[in-house]
């Protein structure tokens, strides 16, 4: 092999710096965040599904939520223990989650997702 | 291989047989179903939501008024979060207004009365029975709810293609050419003006809904509530599949005319001159 040193030492520095942010980074894990809830939400106890289903699932919610009100007119749900509630983003999840940097933001970050809900949907004014 | 005359006789009766009877047992087992279906677009079924709009009460408010009146403009736009550009060609148009030459376009006449000559008429989208905005959309985002009649948009799946614009014979539809919320805040001052309603995106095509929010709540919609909070009386919504309603009472008691009615796409819009 011609100029085997070279090529190995090359080969050092390139893999060093391609993996020079797993080093970086190592033992920094970033915190996972814990989403706050508002007094409000907090004194309801219980939201539309149960605790485990919003967490993982809430997105597939709302997908329904738009789907069913916005094309079939079904505006209201039914919730498992027969509480109904109006379906919107804006005007009832937002009513109680109305901290959205502390309860939406922050998560979404953690996890890299970069849903358009508020391209359109109006966010509430938080206190800071 | 092939077949003989006697063969091909038997199976073009047998599918003659059962093509006869496919039919009749849909007829018999769900009788409409099939027609419906062969149609491009369902038609309404059961309510069908209309306006009749008295234009006699409005153009007498509208002179009596320095500047006219607005009052169904500005309630609608607060509504709905829809933002003034300042321009022309970026604006959105819900309801608004055009003279009656160029709403009626069909019906030229240079020795027109005077008491519609040049006149403000009140325009919006006009909910078609046969809508061909509903037909040209790639996407289906926006549809014709079969319960009701409205002409709905769903945003989400909009694209922004604008062939609904180009289809629509009446101008109901506009186009986001900007995000909404950089409108000049000098022409909007207290925008967003309605925090339980969303707003648009850039890129997106919007029209009026016929407050499909307000009638699922049981009110009236927000062009139609500034109206009658004037005690103007102009706009009047109603059901036209129901014989009793005050629209068809208007329509029975008074001449209307419908815009560009030659081209089948049956407005519920109607128009009291």
């Amino acid at each position: 092999m011609y100029d085997g040193g070279k090529i190995i030492i090359g080969l050092i520095i390139g893999i060093g710096l391609f993996l020079s942010p797993f080093f970086y980074n190592a033992g920094k894990a970033a915190k996972a965040p814990d989403p706050e809830l508002t007094a409000k939400a907090k004194e309801a106890k219980v939201c539309v599904a149960q605790k485990s289903y919003m967490r993982e699932s809430h997105f597939t919610l709302l997908d329904e939520w738009r789907h069913t009100s916005v094309r079939d007119g079904e505006r209201y749900y039914t919730a498992s223990d027969g509480k109904k509630y109006y379906k919107s983003l804006q005007v009832t999840c937002l009513d109680c989650h109305s901290n959205y940097s502390k309860f939406c933001q922050q998560c979404h970050d953690y996890v890299d997702v970069n849903p358009y809900c508020w391209d359109c949907h109006i966010l509430p004014e938080e206190k800071k | 291989m092939g077949v003989d005359r006697r063969e091909f006789l038997k199976i073009a009766g047998y599918a003659a047989l059962f093509g006869l009877g496919g039919k009749a047992a849909i007829d018999i087992l769900a009788p409409g179903e099939l027609e419906a279906s062969m149609q491009g677009i369902p038609l309404t079924q059961g309510k069908r939501w209309s306006m009749v709009i008295d234009m006699r009460k409005c153009l007498k408010q509208q002179e009596a008024g320095k500047d006219g009146c607005k009052e169904c403009m500005i309630a609608c736009h607060r509504e709905h979060n829809v933002p003034d550009w300042g321009n022309p060609k970026h604006a959105i148009k819900w309801i608004w207004q055009d003279k009656y030459e160029h709403v009626f376009p069909d019906t030229p006449n240079q020795f027109i009365d005077e008491g519609v000559r040049h006149k403000p008429f009140i325009l919006m989208c006009n909910h078609c029975l046969n809508p061909p905005c509903v037909r040209v959309c790639p996407t289906q985002a926006t549809f014709k709810r079969e319960s009701d009649g409205i002409v709905a948009m769903d945003m989400h799946r909009c694209i922004g293609c604008r062939f609904c614009m180009a289809a629509c014979p009446y101008g109901s539809r506009s186009f986001n050419w900007g995000d909404p919320r950089k409108a000049p805040k000098e022409l909007n001052p207290d925008y967003p003006t309605n925090r339980a309603y969303p707003e648009r995106s850039k890129g997106v095509v919007e029209k009026c809904n016929f407050c499909v929010e307000l009638v699922a709540k049981g009110e009236l919609p927000a062009c139609v509530q500034a109206c009658d909070k004037i005690k103007v009386h102009a706009l009047n919504f109603g059901d036209l599949d129901d014989p009793e309603s005050n629209v068809r009472k208007l329509l029975r008691e008074h001449y209307t005319i419908r815009r560009k009615p030659a081209l089948g796409t049956e407005p519920n819009l109607f128009y009291i001159i």
